[in-house]
């Protein structure tokens, strides 16, 4: 059940049998760096814990190790479609490895702000490049020719006249080639793979059932445990009777450390069960606050006097005083769990000698810091194994999961691994927070916007804004600012964080606004990012062509404004580094609206892998969507009321529209897309709502306000 | 602890566990075929569904001592080298993101074919709307059911 060590055992297998061969290995992190590895049958067998490389067996087998964690962003198929792309290899002979955490040998090994591709694009091409440069070489010396004489193509090296020796039958003597100073990257006419859509490597793993993921994982001996952590946000643990606990089945012990109880034993069930038999006192220590608290803190946070200015152009008092007509709305989004499909887990085993943890991490480097700052051991005396995710969402960002584990153990002094129960993860916190926004627009009299203000209030938002995005640059006269409210209940990143909701306020609000000002909601925006080109105010930090760009595709792509029967609503966003418009379409269906279809227009640079990415928009609409309709955590008294998905609703099979996704082919280098076409949907959705019904929608989860009352949206809408 | 005898997957396996162990934790911790997840603990995502006699069933909400002689499969068991229809149409459409909720996708999908080979669209929602998906995959579920409806046999 080891899978990532399995996967190397039989690489190293693989190189066993190779019959005597050298290996040829790329070290990813040093392509760029020029330093190349050769690998020994020895060396590879005397370095278990190598893992940063490409190599290429001689019986032409392409192993690619993909560094980043995988939590269905698709990294894994991806960033070896990018070194195979430069290698001119044949994808059906690539073999793809999940890559455990090794900081030496990899840069950025973590999944997070969409950044993996944009972060690695170069070095994965190099990577690529400069296999392939030395297997040309290694083939000129052969046949005894000049190397500019001859082609790589789909795993092959080609002689003018017409001969062909495979990568494998070439992979020994390249390695003795001299490692190049510099490569020639493709011409990106060129690609072959990249933009191909190419299904994810682990699909049959997936399909049968395989144990991929880090709550699949079992070592012999290991113990099971599951941890009470306080109910309320706000008390801290007084005292435990664990008395009757210990004498139930299954129970080999109960562990208390900061404010946990752990309980230790042979199987999941026994210890959930025992778990439930414990007798443990809570303490106050903090505000225990209730979601009725947060609604009041919200308001006498709009008015503060103390905010912190974000973003100030020109002067908005004399805009505001001088103003035709002002437009001031507010908007408001509940707390939201992440709830990742495979609750929280890790294994841990700390040791005399070291400590051995394995489970599902999107930032494994800093956990393993964590763990070593928490121990007070080295980090090189802590190997973390990486397994899939299923789903992170931002919530394995954090290590307290892995922390736990790895105390534990070393409390115990045994391998353990640690489950929590959907329960535990939607009351264990690192939520997304709840924010308030007030925005306000002062247009003239002819309807142009030359004042803008927003404030963003947030329970542990940080900062709720994104200050340098549209509309800043395109009015005269501009305040963004914020307060935060300082709460026990704990927040994190969650998918496009602060932009899953910021997008929805901002494009529900220029909706109106454009219709203030008589015009049509995508002409008005089309306007302002042409002032912004033209004059614009203060820095511009996005891309207005690009902005422009997705615009046009989507207005095209949707027929926007030419359907009779249809309500349509636009909304468009750049989150991260790319751009993505979407159009919502309602039908009017016995006087219900229904939501029908909605499309994208997305710009994230050229699209590595056309299935992957198509997917990704797709999933990204429906975790939009979903979590707009419905997703919403309440809290009373410091504790949250939805435990589960009996009252905390995920968006389902039903419930999801039409969706047609169509990308920019701009040439562009790639610029992210696990998260940027999450933030504009609800706004789409909410402007069309408005369109269809009248009615506007100024909180979330839409389908829990007083508007829409007795709406469902239809079934399989 | 008491001791049962259940079959899966046309096996015959003895188990110890106590009487209200869910299938579920009997599958994945006594038996060692953790291709059923843990999502919920409550019947409502999905991700435990195994075939009970044939029929779509939460793991997690079914305690051991309720089985008796019932027939159960697994996604470990739904086909011997992982091409059952439903498999396969599930790697051609290229569905799974994660990936965690695909064996329980999987194994509502196989059951309702098994019954109806030729379902509607309605039908295709009734059987799969129990199963969440969090990345969002529900497009091309639909699609793969409906190519796996058209190679059932």
């Amino acid at each position: 059940m080891e899978l990532t060590k399995t996967n190397r055992r039989d690489f190293l297998k693989l190189g066993l049998t190779a019959g005597g061969g050298l290996m040829l290995g790329v070290s990813w992190s040093n392509a760029s760096g020029l330093s190349m590895e050769v690998l020994s049958e020895a060396t590879l067998a005397a370095n278990v814990d190598f893992n940063s490389y490409l190599s290429i067996s001689p019986e032409d087998v392409i192993t690619i190790f993909s560094p980043n964690p995988e939590l269905g962003q698709n990294i894994k198929t991806s960033f070896p479609m990018i070194v195979a792309e430069e290698l001119d290899a044949d994808w059906k002979k690539v073999k793809v490895v999940q890559a455990n955490l090794d900081s030496k040998k990899y840069e950025r090994q973590l999944t997070g702000g969409s950044g993996a591709v944009p972060h690695s694009w170069e070095r994965l091409r190099k990577a690529g490049a400069t296999a392939r440069h030395m297997l040309v070489e290694a083939a000129a010396k052969r046949w005894n020719v000049s190397s500019d004489k001859l082609t790589a193509n789909t795993g092959f090296v080609i002689h003018p006249d017409g001969r062909k020796l495979t990568f494998g039958e070439l992979a020994t003597e390249a390695a003795q080639i001299p490692v190049p100073t510099e490569v020639k990257l493709k011409d990106k006419k060129d690609f072959k793979i990249i933009g191909q859509a190419i299904h994810n490597v682990d699909n049959y793993e997936m399909v049968t059932g395989k144990p991929l993921y880090g709550l699949d994982f079992y070592r012999e001996g290991m113990l099971f445990a599951m941890i009470q952590r306080p109910a309320q946000f706000g008390m801290k643990l007084k005292s435990v009777d664990s008395t009757a606990v210990k004498a139930m089945s299954g129970i080999v012990d109960v562990v208390t450390f900061k404010n946990n109880v752990a309980v230790v034993g042979k199987s999941t069930w026994e210890v959930s069960k025992a778990r439930k038999a414990l007798k443990i006192e809570y303490e106050k220590e903090g505000d225990l606050e209730s979601t009725t608290d947060h609604d009041r803190i919200f308001k006498e946070l709009l008015d503060s006097k103390e905010a912190t200015v974000r973003r100030q152009d020109g002067d908005v008092t004399t805009a505001f005083k001088s103003a035709a007509q002002v437009i001031s709305r507010e908007y408001q989004c509940p707390f939201l769990s992440h709830s990742p499909m495979e609750p929280m887990n890790f294994f841990a085993h700390v040791r005399e000698d070291g400590v051995e943890l394995v489970g599902p991490s999107q930032t494994p480097d800093m956990a393993r810091n964590a763990t070593a700052t928490l121990l007070g051991i080295a980090p090189d005396k802590i190997t973390l194994e990486l397994t899939r995710l299923g789903g992170g969402f931002g919530r394995r960002l954090k290590a307290d999961y892995v922390l736990e584990a790895a105390e534990l153990s070393s409390l115990i002094k045994a391998p353990v691994k640690v489950t929590w129960t959907r329960e535990d993860d939607m009351m264990g916190g690192s939520y997304r927070p709840a924010v308030r926004y007030r925005f306000e627009a002062a247009l003239d009299a002819k309807g142009n916007m030359v004042g803008y203000k927003l404030r963003g209030v947030g329970i542990n938002a940080g900062n709720p804004t994104r200050e340098d995005n549209f509309p800043s640059g395109a009015v005269e006269n501009l305040l963004i600012d914020s307060v935060e409210h300082k709460s026990p209940i704990t927040t994190g990143a969650w998918r496009a964080p602060i932009t899953n909701f910021l997008a929805f306020a901002e494009q529900a609000f220029l909706d109106e606004v454009a219709l203030a000002a008589k015009k049509d909601p995508v002409q008005f925006r089309l306007e302002l990012l042409e002032k912004a080109k033209q004059s614009p105010t203060g820095a511009i930090k996005y891309d207005i062509d690009r902005m422009v760009g997705v615009i046009k595709l989507a207005v095209e792509k949707s027929g926007w404004g030419q359907k009779k029967n249809l309500a349509q609503g636009f909304s468009v966003y750049f989150s991260h580094r790319s751009y993505v418009a979407q159009v919502a379409e309602i039908e009017m269906k016995n006087k219900m609206p229904v939501l029908k279809k909605m499309y994208a227009a997305a710009d994230c640079g050229i699209v590595i892998n056309q299935s992957g990415a198509r997917q990704q928009v797709m999933g990204g609409m429906v975790d939009g969507l979903g979590h707009a309709l419905y997703g919403q955590l309440t809290f009373k008294e410091g504790a949250a009321e939805q435990k589960n998905f009996n009252n905390y609703r995920l968006i389902r099979y039903k419930e999801v529209p039409e969706v047609e996704v169509h990308f920019m082919d701009n040439g562009i280098d790639p610029t992210g897309l696990g998260e940027p076409a999450l933030p504009p949907t609800g706004g789409a959705v909410a402007n069309a709502i408005f369109k269809a019904t009248g009615k506007r929608l100024y909180n979330q989860p839409f389908m829990k306000q007083e508007e829409m009352k007795g709406v469902t949206l239809g079934e399989k809408m | 602890m008491a001791s049962y005898s259940i079959n899966v997957n046309g096996k015959s396996q003895q188990v110890d566990v106590l009487p209200d162990t869910p299938l579920l934790w009997v599958l994945r911790d006594s038996l060692g075929l953790v291709g059923t997840k843990f999502g919920c603990g409550i019947a409502q995502c999905g991700a435990c569904t195994v075939h009970l006699n044939g029929t779509a069933v939460r793991s997690c909400s079914l305690p051991v001592s309720a089985i008796g002689d019932k027939k159960i499969t697994t996604i470990e068991g739904l086909s011997e080298k992982g091409d059952h229809p439903v498999q396969q149409a599930w790697q051609e459409i290229d569905v799974p993101q994660c990936g965690y909720c695909q064996a329980g996708q999987i194994m509502s999908a196989s059951a309702l074919l098994a019954k109806n080979p030729k379902p509607t669209e309605e039908q295709i929602g009734a059987a799969m709307n129990g199963n969440i998906c969090r990345c969002g995959t529900y497009h091309r579920i639909k699609e793969a059911v409906v190519l796996a409806s058209t190679k059932m046999k």
